[in-house]
């Protein structure tokens, strides 16, 4: 079974909510919109307090090219344009809306039909994925429609979806897959037709062979799509590991990205949300959320409308425990730690994590023993417990060197490490600092 | 016989065209080096901080000799003395400066502002800086793990275990600005020091509207404008919800401090307000000048001003 060629760790899967049905969440009382919910420059709000929006009414208008536009999830009244404590841990201006109601924009098809044929050109559709404010739903929330334009000199040669979830606990995309396999791959025929190629490949891990099973089946239908299982690896959910492990192709470290080596990653949240916005007219404005973890009571996987806070979903799901040490937006590789409950789901937040008190403890760091595991955990052969500590020295010209900017920020390195190093703290910091050297640099020339 | 001759010859031979060699190659690839470089250098602290924002303290000699003029230049750690030390190799000018200070703009002690979270990453301020907001309600003001406390070379700058917060000792602090590029969120500030060390300054710098920001601190600058209003020299502004005293236009009345309700102006190393009759408290702030001189002498013994209380 196929699998990414360098690192990679085995975290307990925890897949606590893999059995728990799609259930969709009572509407919010307000909902919070924060502006700047995807990667490149905020959303500039187009309302103001006291304008009527119904669900699906475009609140705020793309800020640039790599931007988005934000569709209100509900119907009501903007109370007022502010600001709200998002899951990065500062304040950003947000548009609050108060639910009155249910009323939907008369321009989205509410059936449950399946809808196959698109006549549109690949134009067309790119631009109503630009139109709808489709992001990457993986978490990293880049603009789908720029990955989709690639940029001169270089041609997409496949799609591949990310089905992988690698992240522990999280099974959003999981549930999605088991029922909505349809309408992802009709979504993931459009991308491939909007990114011109004929070949589609969807990549799940053999942890979910139900998904497998039924994705092969189905995907007989469709041309040129193929289902790869496989072999249970974090962070195989990466970009650039799901590439190598896909089709076998390395991206050359950065600025290359994948389209240089003919590749268009999305996930397989986004294929579906580009079916619902080319087929059904529908904005993105709703999205799976895996609620999740050891002690609370009933993990479950809920179809969110956007803007719905936190604590809303964690109540739906038993409450919050009494031992929570942790919240954290996300997976708990990747994820972030929240700093209260009331931060709203955005496009991409894939899951809410409770841990208990003594999960979240960070142990005590001990001094490095030189084992090396971290060097073999690394999916991008690096050196991680050099990086941290050319960074804990402000070294900046060694660690550009020994290649910071390829971190994938996965953790690996710190999940192996016997002596707890806080290696990834570091080379975050590293990574900020030569990327601010690397663009002064550029922008001299 | 013949071989002590030989090995003496031969040395001395050999001897001879290197020393040749040297003295030629010397004269030829001579590299000449203005020598009032190595003057300037030897007059300067060699502290090698690079507060005068050149590589160490014979760039900033080199610089010095080359630009041919001392304007915008300064060793904040020798100050105007060592300026005029300078001045006087390079038969030059000496700008005027004004002695300098670090200056901590944040007041959010643990009893004025509570923790809402708990940070258990690296102890470092750029990394927490980079994770959240910070232990608490403010994601303005200091995150208390030191980052300016590791760039003082100095030692002129410590945490103060009761607040969370860094304290400048101002007789040793060059204001060589190390712990000012070192704070991730930008909160010391090098200010003039001030006429008899004494200065007026907004000891806040969270931006967020009036009720946010009260919420996550006592002592935080709220955006009233009320110093503003009543500032009669029109030294503060405010932006953004948050006052911002010019030290070149303020002439230290104290007036603004009276005013704001939130005691977020703080006006450090002035002698206590005597306690007086309500009119003549309010008349004196107005002309301070003549009281200035009566207070020299209470100010260098013991300083017990509003400020040191407040941390």
């Amino acid at each position: 079974m196929k699998t990414f060629r360098i690192g990679g760790v085995h975290p307990a899967e925890n897949k606590l909510s893999a059995g728990k049905a799609i259930e969709t969440l009572a509407l919010p009382k307000q909902a919070v919109f924060p502006l700047s919910q995807h990667i490149g420059a905020p959303a500039a709000a187009i309302v103001k307090k006291g304008d009527l929006v119904k669900v699906g009414t475009k609140i705020a208008e793309a800020g640039g090219f790599v931007s988005a536009p934000i569709f209100s999830s509900v119907s009501g009244k903007v109370n007022k344009v502010d600001s709200v404590i998002d899951a990065s841990g500062y304040r950003k201006p947000a548009i609050f809306i108060d639910v009155e109601g249910d009323e939907w924009e008369e321009t989205i098809d509410r059936s449950t039909d399946l809808v196959k044929e698109c006549n549109l050109t690949p134009e067309e559709i790119v631009a109503k994925i630009k139109d709808a404010g489709i992001v990457g739903m993986g978490g990293a929330c880049f603009p789908t429609h720029v990955k989709l334009m690639p940029p001169p000199g270089c041609k997409a040669e496949c799609v591949i979806i990310n089905a992988v979830e690698c992240e522990p606990y999280l099974t959003a995309d999981h549930r999605l897959m088991l029922e909505k396999a349809d309408q992802i791959l009709v979504g993931v025929s459009l991308l491939m037709k909007a990114a011109k190629v004929t070949r589609g490949y969807i990549g799940i891990e053999n942890n979910k062979p139900d998904a497998i099973q039924l994705m092969t089946e189905k995907a007989r239908n469709y041309t040129g799509i193929e289902v790869v299982p496989l072999k249970v690896k974090y962070p195989q959910g990466g970009e650039k590991q799901l590439i190598d492990a896909v089709i076998g192709r390395q991206v050359p470290a950065p600025p290359a990205i994948p389209i240089n080596v003919g590749a268009v990653v999305q996930n397989v949240g986004t294929a579906y949300a580009v079916y619902e916005a080319v087929m059904k007219n529908k904005p993105l404005f709703e999205r799976v959320v895996t609620v999740t973890g050891k002690s609370l009571q009933n993990p479950s996987n809920f179809l969110t409308r956007m803007g719905t806070p936190m604590s809303q979903l964690i109540d739906a799901a038993g409450g919050l425990p009494a031992d929570t040490g942790k919240v954290i937006g996300g997976g708990p590789m990747m994820g972030k730690a929240l700093v209260n409950t009331e931060v709203p789901i955005c496009k991409g937040s894939s899951g809410v994590l409770i841990m208990n008190d003594k999960e979240a403890r960070r142990a005590e760091p001990e001094p490095c023993i030189r084992c090396a595991k971290c060097v073999s955990a690394c999916p991008m052969g690096l050196e991680p417990y050099l990086l941290a500590t050319c960074s804990a020295l402000k070294d900046w010209e060694r660690v550009e060197k020994e290649m910071i900017m390829s971190c994938i920020e996965c953790g690996s390195c710190q999940f192996t490490c016997p002596s707890h190093r806080p290696m990834l703290d570091y080379i975050r910091m590293g990574k900020g600092k030569v990327g601010g050297i690397i663009r002064a640099r550029n922008a001299k020339k | 016989m013949d071989l002590i001759l030989i090995a003496v010859v031969s040395l001395g031979a050999i001897g001879l065209i290197a020393a040749i060699i040297l003295y030629v190659a010397s004269k030829k690839f001579a590299v000449y080096e203005d020598p009032r470089i190595a003057q300037v250098a030897e007059v300067l602290p060699q502290a090698n901080c690079g507060g005068c924002g050149y590589p160490g303290c014979s760039g900033f000699a080199a610089a010095c000799v080359k630009a041919g003029s001392l304007e915008g230049k300064l060793c904040p750690v020798g100050g105007q003395p060592t300026m005029e030390k300078v001045a006087g190799i390079l038969g030059l000018e000496a700008a005027a400066s004004e002695p300098k200070v670090a200056v901590v703009r944040c007041n959010g002690t643990c009893a004025n502002r509570p923790r809402v979270t708990q940070y258990d990453g690296v102890r470092s301020c750029v990394i927490a800086n980079s994770t959240y907001g910070g232990e608490t309600g403010c994601t303005f003001g200091c995150l208390g793990c030191g980052d300016c406390v590791a760039a003082c070379k100095f030692d002129a700058i410590r945490m103060n275990p009761e607040t969370g917060l860094p304290e400048v000792d101002e007789e040793k602090c060059t204001a060589c600005g190390a712990c000012s590029k070192a704070c991730p969120r930008a909160i010391i500030e090098i200010r003039p020091k001030g006429k008899n060390n004494r200065r007026v300054y907004v000891q806040c710098v969270n931006k967020d509207k009036g009720v946010i920001a009260r919420k996550a601190c006592a002592a935080a600058c709220i955006g009233c404008g009320k110093c503003v209003k009543t500032c009669p020299f029109e030294a503060i502004t405010l932006a953004a919800n948050l006052a911002y005293i010019d030290p070149a236009k303020c002439k230290s009345c104290r007036k603004c401090e009276m005013e704001c309700p939130q005691n977020a102006i703080i006006a450090k190393n002035f002698p206590p307000r005597k306690p007086k009759p309500e009119g003549e408290a309010a008349a004196k702030p107005a002309a301070p000048k003549p009281s200035a001189p009566k207070a020299e002498a209470p100010k260098a013994e013991a300083p017990k001003t509003e400020a040191p209380k407040a941390e």
